[in-house]
């Protein structure tokens, strides 16, 4: 019995087509994942069948009756709960008032708090979904936070729950938790569908596949009837090595070194507390940390974007730590920030301008304090060749480019001025898996160019096949620090969770 | 020295603040409504002195004062409304708007001034609200001063605060109302009508400066002068903020500023040998000082000026 099935579904934005006549059909008391990649279509698909957007064309059909779906209080009222990729909770409320907010038990005209609370807890109490109804939202975490928004769903007696990449923002050991909630909710009869783009986890929880590539239904299949290459291939469209092979380090002289960097940071109290490690000539350094645990301040640290630290840091020998961002670029700094669009690139500028951001004011970019744009165009051009950026030309908007063309850029400006360390932070995130592929191909290829790579990042996998060595950071230390190969991924991620024995591996990082 | 103390700060100095906070707090709450709504309403200064103008029409033609308050508001409302259709419906810039609907009125009213009156000075006297004593209260020691011959406007102010306080904090309709201010995404997936708070609140503070223009004209004296708001929005807007968008807060930061105002005015009277310019300058130093502290650690609506993404698209 299908609870949910969509039928020939279309959306466009502009002239680009997000949906193009995708069939889907959920069955109830199923797991379903709907696999693709970032662009596939997939938020937009469920945001149809949530009432946030409307469909071109096509019908949706719950328990059998079609339906129109105008807005989200209609979803509701069908059954459908939505977990958002960006968490959807207010953070000065209390769990309980963002769980109760548009549908409030009431005595006389006031809110009654504690029946809210009450109904709560017992939900909490149902579902084993631990959360304190009292706390303050922004005081959680961000697992917390993510139980809160089930909480919501379920106070609003949710029967087809939908969650998207709920797994993006979860430790490995939450991931955990998610799962075995998602598995009771289930087991009470509840119809889960799992919007992702990994494919281990399509492989753990999901009972059927649906796989959506560039806004078409590729399939729907048992996954039990499946394996990760079938469905990365059918994902991709192409077969696709999911791991990169790398040759062995050629590691030559220190190119930079941290000496016990320590940084307070007023605002929320995150800090760095003696930092130190070096990065040679010739390999990958990685980070491994669940985001917030410093992984920013070091980012920030090293490139100059803030400078009031204790420690110090050198590069090539000399000591940096007072120099500012343009001294430290040209001295042979590259950098691929974490959030792209905020520090990476100006979204409303054109390519061949954010090309060359930072040398803007620089022979042969600029003559006499004007820009020669005969210069700038040339430059974009072998950039966008080089690096296989997909675009209508040097003129496209930043912003109109998907998430990995958007990174090849920052990574072409980067690369362009043949620096010598790479400070590298989440360089895949929210990139498709083709984009990544190639993007990990181009770190290897730095190293074996004999630079420096700091990666910092939350991919586990990335971090493994990656890097020569890790440190591991934890509310700002490091926890543990070795050679990749001593770490395997389950002890990656007790550490990284402040869990599992740290210390020193084999293998020297100071 | 003492005397002179005793003589500036005593319960009469208070109640002179009471009543001069009374226009500051009831457009300090609208400012808290609507900006908890995530709307901005540089407005204020415009929709009082609409207020202001409409009370002294209502009651120049009906010479009923109640009837000029009722139309005091239904002014401030309309005019809160015009500004809501440009800012929700039209995605208008909120500040532009904002000063664009304090010219207008300015404008607006000099010039009906000149056609009804052929003046552009001041109105004729108006029928104003008569003053009132609360039976009990009135007699009770040293907080008397505020319940004799008081403007009952002044009392329905009080009324207001408290009122507004409960609907923000404790009814369904005050959490939708921060819930937008703060995630109007958020609200729209819970399936609250963002758009229906953001009129609602835009409206109602309207309503409440329109209120506190009433107070102007027909509470504290019986005409309409030219630009008889005379910043006084800006002031609430002020108090709104000092008050962290909480119509107590603003009330509180309202009774600051106007107790400042009621020094001023003492100490003029005083002939001390200091320019009364200088003098003059107390409430709004004041305002600047205290501003600065409480922006430093005040907290807006998240979403605060930023135009909602709810609904398709
Ligand atoms: N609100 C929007 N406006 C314009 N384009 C959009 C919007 N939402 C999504 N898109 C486009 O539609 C396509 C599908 O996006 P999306 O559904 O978010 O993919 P997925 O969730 O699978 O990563 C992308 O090319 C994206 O840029
Ligand atoms: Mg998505």
């Amino acid at each position: 019995m299908n609870v949910v099935e969509l039928k020939n579904i279309s959306k466009s934005f502009g002239n680009s087509l997000a949906n193009d006549s995708i069939d889907l059909a959920v069955k109830r008391g199923e797991i379903h994942c709907l696999l693709g990649e970032n662009g596939a279509g997939k938020t937009t698909l469920m945001k149809i069948l949530f009432g946030l957007y409307s469909q071109d064309q096509g019908s949706i059909l719950i328990n059998g009756a079609e339906v129109e779906i105008k807005s989200p209080r209609q979803a509701i009222e069908l059954g459908l709960g939505m977990i958002h990729q960006h968490f959807m909770l207010v953070g000065r409320l209390t769990v309980t008032e963002n769980i109760i907010a548009g549908r409030e038990p009431r005595r006389g005209i006031l809110i009654d708090y504690a029946e809210g609370m009450r109904q709560v807890k017992e939900l909490t109490a149902t579902y084993q979904l631990s959360v304190n109804p009292g706390a303050r939202v922004e005081d959680i975490s961000i697992g917390e936070q993510q139980r809160v928004e089930i909480l919501k769903a379920l106070y609003r007696q949710a029967e087809i729950l939908i969650l998207d990449e709920p797994t993006a923002v979860l430790t490995p050991q939450e991931t955990g938790e998610l799962f075995a909630v998602l598995k009771k909710l289930k087991e009470s009869g509840k119809t889960i569908i799992f919007i992702t783009h990994k494919l281990k986890e399509t492989m753990a929880i999901s009972d059927r596949v649906t796989i959506l590539r560039d806004g078409k239904k590729v399939a729907t299949i048992a996954t039990s009837a499946t394996s990760p290459t079938e469905l990365a291939r059918l994902m991709v469209g192409r077969e696709v090595i999911l791991r990169v092979k790398k040759a062995a380090a050629m590691v030559g002289k220190t190119v930079l070194q941290a000496d016990h960097l320590t940084y307070y940071h007023k605002k929320n109290n995150r800090q760095l507390e003696q930092l130190s490690f070096v990065i040679k000539a010739g390999e990958i350094l990685g980070v491994a940390g669940v985001e917030g645990n410093g992984q920013q301040e070091l980012e920030e640290l090293i490139t100059g974007l803030s400078r009031n630290s204790q420690g110090k840091i050198f590069f090539k020998g000399k000591d940096i730590s007072s120099w500012s961002i343009r001294e430290r670029r040209y001295a042979g700094i590259g950098h691929i920030p974490s959030d792209r669009l905020k520090r990476g690139l100006i979204p409303d500028f054109n390519l061949e301008k954010n090309l060359i951001l930072g040398s803007e004011w620089q022979q042969p970019y600029a003559r006499k304090g004007f820009l020669d744009y005969k210069v700038i165009r040339e430059n974009s051009k072998v950039i966008i060749e080089r690096f296989r950026i997909k675009t209508s030309g040097s003129q496209a908007l930043v912003q109109d480019l998907s998430g990995g063309n958007q990174q090849k850029v920052i990574i072409g400006r980067e690369l362009r001025r043949e620096p010598e360390l790479i400070v590298a932070a989440q360089p895949t995130r929210g990139v498709d898996v083709g984009a990544i592929e190639y993007i990990h191909k181009l770190l290897l290829k730095m190293r074996e160019e004999g630079k420096g790579v700091l990666l910092i990042s939350a991919e586990l996998d990335e971090l493994l096949s990656l890097s020569d060595r890790l440190i591991v950071l934890y509310e700002g230390r490091i926890v543990a620090s070795g050679n990749t190969v001593d770490f395997t991924e389950a002890e990656l991620g007790l550490l990284m969770a402040g869990q599992g024995r740290g210390g020193v591996k084999n293998g020297p990082t100071e | 020295m003492n005397e002179l103390l005793a003589l500036i700060f005593n319960l009469n100095t208070l109640a002179a603040a009471l009543r001069m906070a009374t226009p500051l707090a009831l457009a300090a709450m609208g400012g808290a409504f609507s900006e908890r709504a995530g709307i901005i309403n540089l407005g204020l200064e415009g929709l009082i002195l609409t207020g202001a103008f409409a009370g002294v029409l209502g009651s120049y033609y009906s010479s009923l004062p109640w009837l000029g308050v009722l139309l005091a508001m239904i002014a401030g409302g309309g005019f809160a409304a015009l500004f809501a259709l440009f800012t929700i419906r039209f995605k208008a810039d909120q500040v532009v708007a904002g000063v664009g609907l304090n010219m207008l009125a300015l404008g607006l009213t000099t010039w009906l001034m000149q056609v009804l009156w052929g003046s552009r000075g001041s109105s004729p006297n108006v029928n104003g609200l008569p003053e009132i004593t609360i039976p009990l209260l009135g007699r009770l020691p040293f907080v008397k001063v505020f319940f004799i011959e008081q403007s009952p406007l002044v009392l329905i102010m009080l009324v207001v605060i408290i009122a507004g306080w409960y609907l923000l904090f404790k009814t369904p309709l005050g959490l939708r109302i921060r819930m937008t201010g703060d995630h109007p995404t958020a609200a729209d997936t819970v399936g609250i009508n963002v758009r229906a708070i953001q009129y609602f609140c835009v409206i109602f503070s309207g309503v409440l400066a329109g209120l506190g223009g009433a107070y102007l004209s027909l509470g504290h004296l019986n005409w309409f002068s030219v630009n008889m708001s005379a910043g006084r929005g800006y002031m609430a807007l002020a108090a709104n903020i000092f008050g962290q968008w909480n119509p107590l807060g603003g009330f509180a930061a309202s009774l600051l500023f106007s107790f400042t105002d009621a020094v001023q005015m003492r100490l003029q009277g005083l002939n001390l040998s200091i320019a009364n310019e200088l003098i003059q300058m107390l409430p709004y130093l004041l305002t600047i000082v205290v501003l600065a502290g409480a922006v430093l650690r005040s907290r807006p609506p998240e979403a605060l000026g930023k135009q909602n993404q709810g609904g398709d698209e």
